[in-house]
């Protein structure tokens, strides 16, 4: 996305939710949801729109693992690692996803498509083991059905 | 005549394929699809069930491809010879076999449909408040007897007086949905299958303590019951069940979904209100109570999401007719969440007093790997591992206490004897470290020393003198943390390694 856009879409993320109640949060939401990552050069804007100073945005930023200041792929996966999903061989899926991504926890697939990430329980415990793409969440799994479940996302993008 | 045919939009459900199924049926001539919640009946999701004269009879668990030979069978007609086919729903035993209160509209209605809630039982119990004073509200409460169902087993009677007793003009709501412990769902099945239960409670709290505003906390992780309590929140305004002089009652009360943004901690009450405030998620020390000076410093109620939804039943049944069920101190209901190694994974809200094994065998039907379970964790996370010496202790919250373990927010995580339970030591020292705020020294080093320890511990490096220091190390973090995370940390560790010791000497 070309710089004046990125800017574009944080100054509407401010604009949006800048008269709620503790709006550093939904703002934070807006842009990671619509650029895949928080612009470090654009946390002033969001700093000066609520005044605080540009240190506790990035501290907010860098708490909370949902926000990124690098950009994440086109698609992200989470691996649930929690109790539940590894009782019924979370650990499996954990690798057999590793291992056909080619990339570890926080990492993004050469081609920039496919970020990887773990995620400490979807609420899904009672069909572990379970893994989410994008806003799907998908559960009793094998690791045959995670990995035909990567080869379809990664065949959609050609 | 057209048949109605029910397909859960849960989202577990949807996890193994409940919108294939409903998108299958969808083609049908003459019927009509309800999208409902699901009865927490999960290793028999997706499960479709069609209403008969005699009642909904049920089909589970259904693919789409079994839709054309489940209709061949006469499914439409509510036949029963079909291999999948469970009988009447309400017969099932693990349904019938429960004391559902708070769940008690689960995937009986629409989620979203005020007309269904309001046919079960819905807003009587606003009503009713609407007519009492605050003092006469809080006091049904506290005959209730219920506790929070967060984890801390606070009474909720006791909260909402201090916060009705707190001056002030403006006063806050707050619905703890971040559900993060591993193991539970209790609270995603609720706002996903009955958000006017949730919706109701809220306001019968604001209305007894005088706020006219209300926010969700829910966890970013549960998407769906977001699109749900965002469709429910939207029809309660518009039907007046929410916004300014509800029901033409004078009353006002405005509620808001915030998201969380995947940190556990954040499930602590001060540090989730820290985070609505738009700061870090940091543990506040206490005092002050969050009911004297909580969000933007002014007097909050903070309750779990089941909290909120066992109110409206206590007001339109009568709190006494809650607190009949259960054991001591511990009144009414708690949905257990069965999860991890089972055969029948699920929710079952059962009375106080059940024991451990009755959930696990006559619910979870044992493994589902068939191997011997051997160690089930009781409380998420921060419970301890419980040996099958423990298992026929009674559920309740002082029983769990006294063996010094917890019933937190009800999970139940089942592991088959394949379990490293120092692999599962490691993971809840790991878990700790990613998760701590940060704010105190036993908690955010000592995770990261317990990691480091456990690792010796099993690379047979200086085994003795390290388990040793990790019994110190464990004792440091439960003395000298500020909240729970630090300081329960060493409940699953400790019980690992009491009771499972030789996992750690491989
Ligand atoms: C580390 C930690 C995590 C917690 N996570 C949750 C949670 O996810 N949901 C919840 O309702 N309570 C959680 N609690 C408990 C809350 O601090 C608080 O007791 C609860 O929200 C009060 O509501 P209740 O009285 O209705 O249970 C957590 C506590 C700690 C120490
Ligand atoms: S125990 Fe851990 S999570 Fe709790 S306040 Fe201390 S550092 Fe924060
Ligand atoms: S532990 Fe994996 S979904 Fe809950």
């Amino acid at each position: 996305m070309i710089a004046s856009t990125k800017h574009q879409a944080v100054l509407t993320a401010i604009n949006d939710n800048k008269e709620l109640e503790g709006a550093l949060l939904p703002i934070l939401h807006q842009i990671q949801h619509d650029l895949g990552h928080i612009p470090s050069e654009h946390v002033a804007d969001i700093a000066e729109a609520l005044n605080l100073s540009r240190a506790e945005v990035h501290g907010v930023v860098s708490f909370y693992h949902t926000f990124t200041t690098k950009p994440h792929g086109q698609h992200v996966i989470e691996v649930c690692r929690a109790e539940s999903c590894q009782a019924k061989g979370g650990r499996e899926i954990e690798a057999a996803v590793k291992e056909a991504l080619g990339v570890d926890y926080e990492q993004t697939t050469d081609d920039g498509q496919i970020t990887l990430e773990p995620v400490y329980c979807l609420g899904n415990c009672a069909c572990s083991p379970s893994i989410k793409i994008d806003s799907q969440i998908y559960g009793r799994l094998t690791t045959q059905s995670v990995e035909d479940l990567i080869q379809s996302l990664r065949s959609e993008q050609h | 005549m057209t048949t109605t045919i029910y397909i859960p939009r849960d989202s577990a459900a949807i996890s193994v394929g409940a919108d294939f199924v409903a998108n299958k049926l969808a083609q049908l001539d003459e019927v009509e699809i309800i999208r409902n919640g699901s009865r927490g009946l999960f290793w028999l999701e997706p499960m479709v069930e069609v209403q008969t004269d005699q009642g909904r009879i049920a089909y589970g668990p259904v693919t789409a491809d079994q839709i054309d030979g489940l209709i061949e069978a006469g499914m439409l007609e509510g036949k029963q010879d079909h291999a999948l086919c469970l009988g009447k729903t309400d017969d099932i035993p693990y349904l019938a076999k429960q004391q559902r209160l708070t769940f008690e509209r689960a995937g009986l209605i629409d989620p979203v449909s005020l007309e269904d809630y309001t046919a079960h039982e819905g807003y009587q119990g606003l009503q009713r408040a609407l007519g009492m004073t605050g003092q006469a509200c809080v006091d049904e409460v506290k005959a209730s007897g219920l506790r929070g169902r967060g984890g801390a087993a606070f009474p909720t009677g006791i909260k909402w007086q201090t916060v009705l007793d707190a001056p002030g003009e403006k006063k806050y709501i707050v619905c703890n949905a971040d559900e993060g412990d591993s193991g539970t769902f209790a609270d995603r099945l609720q706002m996903e299958a009955d958000p006017f239960g949730l919706i109701e409670g809220m306001t019968i709290a604001g209305i007894t303590v005088g706020a006219d505003k209300g926010y969700i906390y829910l966890r970013e992780e549960y998407p769906h019951a977001h699109q749900i309590l965002n469709e429910a929140i939207a029809n309660a305004e518009q039907h007046n069940w929410l916004g300014d002089n509800i029901q033409n009652s004078g009353k006002h009360f405005h509620l808001e979904v915030r998201l969380g943004a995947k940190s556990y901690i954040c499930g602590e009450e001060t540090a989730l209100l820290e985070s609505l405030e738009g700061k870090r998620g940091v543990v506040r020390a206490k005092p002050p109570l969050p009911a004297l000076e909580g969000l933007f410093g002014k007097p909050t109620i903070v309750n779990n999401v089941l909290s909120l939804s066992s109110i409206p039943g206590i007001f339109a049944k009568g709190a006494a007719h809650y607190a009949d069920f259960g054991m001591g101190r511990s009144r009414g209901t708690m949905p257990f969440q069965l999860a991890g190694n089972l055969k029948q994974p699920g929710l079952v809200e059962l009375a106080f007093g059940v024991t451990l094994r009755e959930l696990l065998e006559d619910f979870g039907g044992g493994s589902a790997s068939g191997r011997p379970l051997r160690a089930v964790q009781v409380g998420g996370p921060l419970g301890p591992y419980m040996p099958e010496s423990q298992w026929d202790t009674q559920m309740d919250y002082e029983a769990l206490i006294q063996i010094g373990g917890m019933l937190g927010h009800g999970g139940l995580v089942a592991f088959d004897d394949s379990v490293d339970m120092a692999e599962q030591a490691r993971f809840s020292m790991e878990f700790c470290a990613e998760e701590s705020c940060g704010k105190c020294t036993p908690c955010r080093v000592g995770a990261v020393r317990g990691v480091e320890t456990i690792d010796k511990i099993r690379a047979n490096d200086e085994r003795a003198q390290n388990t040793e220091l990790l019994k110190n190390l464990c004792n440091t973090m439960e003395k000298g943390s500020l909240c729970a995370m630090g300081g329960m940390t060493p409940f699953p560790v400790m019980s690992a390694l009491n009771h499972f010791g030789e996992d750690f000497e491989k």
